[in-house]
């Protein structure tokens, strides 16, 4: 039963030139990382690849995605800012945590899936280090040295997937779309814009299993409104709001899931801001 | 003239001497005797185990097996758990619902690890099966307390609801409202998964006073300590417990109160739970500490003078999970209080910290592998190790069955002598003649391969990670481990030569991952012609494979036996070599 295979022809070049690929992925991850320090600005055309090493080659030939307001367009986003609710105890965090990824990443904390800790226990640690660094400032906290705070602990509840803390560790999200019942996961640290995100989850609903194309189905244009769906997401608070209005960061500190919804019940949803400088000329994708 | 032993018995005396046998893997060698025997075992085979839910379809086990009770299911490879497998990949445990659903109604347990479930198939569960008594989920998503609000409404005889590392969708309904006021047969309660709205602790304490045979019970975060002390009185019959969250005021009246209710529970071997605790309420369990045989404070911060204190108290314990925060003083302290440890799991409380936040090191396990004679499982996070003491560890403890080291920065070499590890875990595999399982970490080149395949014959799952330089590592493993079943690689130089070399031996087991590997396309392709009973999956959310040149590497591969062939239920990014025409040439 031992009886190999020998092995015909063509495999022999694999190893050397894979082994270059697996060294320019881990080259990848690291540009990827610094595109992220240096903070709110866009990057269009997909994703740089963040930790799942995907590689810029195979992002390019996908397409660009409509452009989507972000920061840039305001010149101040906190005070213009007409919701209400979650988003500004999120600025503070965001701009911890900018100062918090300015240091040069060790390698474990940049491989997807490394340390090998299920996702239950890590929500569970980042709920208590969040906890933790929430409580920092706070007076009449009994026991401010040790690591555990007790009195005032804000319990999230566990078993769900939290999202990223301030050092962006963790970053999947559930994703629901209208229609069918299943959820999908995204990981938030894959991406660093909204287009690369709404790129992301076009292919994860709107790809039928069969077709090898990048047919557009109706579904598509999921941030500008235009579409039959649109990119909802639940923040901190519980509120459910659009996806896009926010500066990515701010997005992805304060974000908790999200939902893909008929723009018919859209409605009532916070509103998006400043409407007329949505330049909407995004082609199919 | 002389008879043959199987003619002299009637199948009703062969049907009764194999009840005595539970084991699976002995139940598949009786089958094998004869044909009479596999006749009479298939029909009298009560539980059914199916390591991989894609290697056989729900018919076939149906088929074979027409009168079995329990079924246990697994679905997702285990890097699922690392968030390896992307989301969507497979796992639907409905096909199998609906077929037991019309053909097995007197099923009474169902046992799923890592698979898909929807409220739809807790619906059906719930309507079909009117004696069912035992559901254990572990790491299983897609369903909500909907779904379990059917369970806990309609099986009348349920006597197990365990959701361990579940993923629930809460939806505010109080779904414990829906056992019944007459229902009282619940032995085994797990719900330390749920979040915070999912759970009615007046409901939950009426259920407990009217469960009197209620043994295990495992709270989630959101119960309060001060209500704990309402269901422990009403349960002082329980053996095992898992607290909520372990913080309150530090009020004399509330601490009085629940250490009072635990010390009336002379039962208790085991404790879980511990979130966000408030040392100064420790003490509140140590009446109970004595008797303890398990116990898992791995989501407990507490530092370790707390520990040292706590587990000197408990002489008896078998189990311990706990944080580093433990760190090498604790564990000395547990090698000399705790003779009876069989497993000790230590997790990084700081895992992506570049720094070490606490002192735990290699001589925390070295300690208790010196200190607890009886060590057989072992799951250890650390960040420095040395081949010294792996050996040491190995001479110590020749019972390991499970050997799992995590040192947390990839490719750390020995700390002393810089080299790689490769003779440490050689150590381990020589000295541990029943390894059972093994996970690596460190820098480790083929040798460590060579010493596997040599040495660790009744190795069954093996996990590799940053490891190895060429495909001769991944030859010594197919090779030489016999008894291997479970092989799951990540992010080693393995490509095309080794695994096409060792294509039989796949057939042999029951899966292989393998990412950000080596392995091309097209040997991925030759290998699906070749072996048709294996499902060779690619998966790769990059796009179809074949949009890039056959050379290139796959991003992830999952291979697997099967009976049932190619599955159905692939979702976009998973590609079989079946959709490839080019296969079909020739």
């Amino acid at each position: 039963m031992e009886g190999g295979l020998v092995l015909l022809g063509g495999g022999s070049s694999g190893v050397s030139t894979n082994e270059s690929a697996v060294l320019s992925k881990v080259e990848v991850v690291s540009e990827a990382e610094s595109e992220l320090e240096l903070g709110l600005g866009l990057s269009l055309g997909g994703g740089g690849g963040g930790a799942t090493g995907k590689t810029k080659a195979a992002n390019s030939s996908w397409g660009e995605c409509g452009r989507i307001l972000t920061a840039k367009d305001f010149p101040s986003v906190v005070s213009q800012r007409s919701n209400n609710g979650g988003p500004f105890s999120g600025t503070k965090r965001a701009a911890e945590s900018v100062s918090h990824e300015s240091g040069s990443p060790s390698g474990a904390s940049q491989v997807v899936g490394w340390p090998p800790i299920r996702s239950y226990r890590m929500n569970s640690l980042v709920n208590q280090a969040k906890a933790q660094r929430g409580d920092e400032g706070d007076s009449g906290v009994v026991e401010k040295d040790k690591p555990k705070d007790a009195l005032k602990k804000k319990l999230n509840s566990n078993g769900k997937q939290t999202t990223v803390n301030e050092k962006g560790h963790l970053g999947f999200v559930k994703v629901n779309i209208d229609g069918i019942p299943i959820g999908r996961k995204v990981d938030l640290n894959a991406h660093s814009s909204y287009e690369s995100l709404a790129q992301a989850l076009e292919d994860m609903f709107l790809r039928s299993a069969n077709s090898l194309e990048k047919e557009p189905l109706a579904l598509s244009k999921l941030l500008d409104g235009s579409s039959e769906f649109v990119l909802t997401y639940e923040d901190k608070e519980g509120d459910w709001m659009l996806v896009g209005d926010v500066p990515w960061r701010m997005f992805v500190s304060s974000v908790r899931r999200l939902r893909i919804m008929r723009t018919s019940e859209a409605n009532g949803l916070a509103p998006r801001f400043n409407e007329s400088n949505e330049r909407q000329k995004s082609k199919p994708i | 003239m002389h008879k043959k032993m199987a003619f002299s018995f009637p199948d009703e005396v062969l049907e009764h001497v194999f009840s005595f046998i539970q084991s699976d893997k002995d139940r598949n060698s009786v089958s094998l005797v004869c044909k009479s025997w596999y006749e009479i075992e298939r029909w009298c085979r009560r539980k059914v185990f199916v390591g991989n839910c894609y290697a056989v379809s729900p018919r076939m086990v149906i088929k074979r097996f027409p009168e079995f009770r329990s079924i246990e299911l697994k679905g997702k490879p285990h890097f699922a758990d690392f968030n390896l497998v992307p989301d969507g990949w497979g796992g639907y445990v409905f096909p199998w619902i609906v077929e037991m659903a019309g053909a097995v109604p007197w099923l009474e347990e169902i046992k799923l690890k890592r698979m898909v479930v929807t409220d739809e198939s807790l619906e059906l569960i719930a309507k079909s099966f009117k004696n069912f008594k035992v559901l254990i989920l572990s790491s299983c998503e897609g369903f909500s307390t909907d779904g379990l609000a059917a369970i806990a409404a309609s099986c009348k005889n349920l006597k197990e609801l365990d959701l361990r590392d579940c993923e629930v969708d809460d939806l505010s309904g109080h779904w414990l409202s829906h056992f019944p006021d007459t229902y009282t047969s619940l032995v085994a309660l797990n719900i330390s998964c749920l979040g915070s709205d999912e759970v009615s602790l007046s409901a939950l304490e009426r259920l407990v006073g009217r469960c009197t045979s209620l043994k295990t019970l495992r709270l989630n975060r959101a119960v309060p300590l001060d209500k704990v002390a309402n269901i422990l009185r009403r349960a002082p019959q329980l053996v095992e417990f898992g607290t909520g969250t372990y913080a309150a005021e530090l009020r004399p009246d509330v601490y009085s109160d629940f250490a009072g209710a635990f010390s009336s529970c002379k039962e208790l071997k085991s404790l879980s739970g511990f979130w966000d605790v408030v040392p100064d309420y420790l003490p509140a369990i140590y009446p109970v500490c004595s008797k303890l045989t398990s116990l898992n404070l791995s989501y407990a911060t507490i530092q370790s003078p707390e520990l040292i204190k706590l587990v000197s108290h408990c002489p008896n314990l078998q189990r311990l999970l706990v944080l580093d925060y433990i760190e090498d003083s604790g564990l000395e302290a547990l090698a000399s209080s705790c003779k009876d440890l069989q497993e000790l799991r230590v997790f990084p409380s700081d895992p992506f910290g570049v720094e070490p936040n606490v002192s735990l090191t290699e001589q925390g396990l070295v300690a208790v592998s010196s200190g607890c004679p009886k060590l057989q499982s072992v799951l250890y996070f650390c960040r420095r190790m040395s081949n010294e003491a792996l050996v040491t560890v190995a001479k110590n403890c020749p019972n390991f069955t499970r050997f799992r080291l995590c040192i947390i920065e990839p490719r750390t070499a020995d700390y002393l002598t810089l080299e790689p590890l490769d003779v440490g875990f050689g150590a381990i595999v020589q000295y541990c003649k029943d390894l059972q399982r093994l996970s690596l970490s460190g820098l480790l080149t083929d040798r460590v391969f060579e010493y596997i395949g040599t040495y660790a014959k009744k190795l069954e799952m093996l996990s590799v990670a940053f490891a190895g330089d060429s495909d001769l590592g991944l030859h010594h493993v197919l090779s030489g481990c016999e008894s291997l079943r479970k092989l799951e690689i990540r992010d080693c130089p393995f490509g095309d030569k080794a695994l096409l070399a060792n294509a039989a031996k796949l057939e042999t087991m029951r899966s292989l991952w393998m990412s950000s590997c080596a392995v091309s396309f097209g040997a991925c392709k030759l290998l699906a012609q070749k072996m048709p009973r294996l499902n060779v999956e690619v998966i790769d959310e990059r796009g179809p494979p074949d949009s890039r040149p056959e050379s290139c590497s796959v991003d992830k591969l999952y291979i697997y036996r099967t009976v049932a062939g190619s599955r159905f239920d692939m979702p976009p990014f998973v590609w079989t070599m079946e959709d490839d025409p080019s296969l079909q040439l020739s």
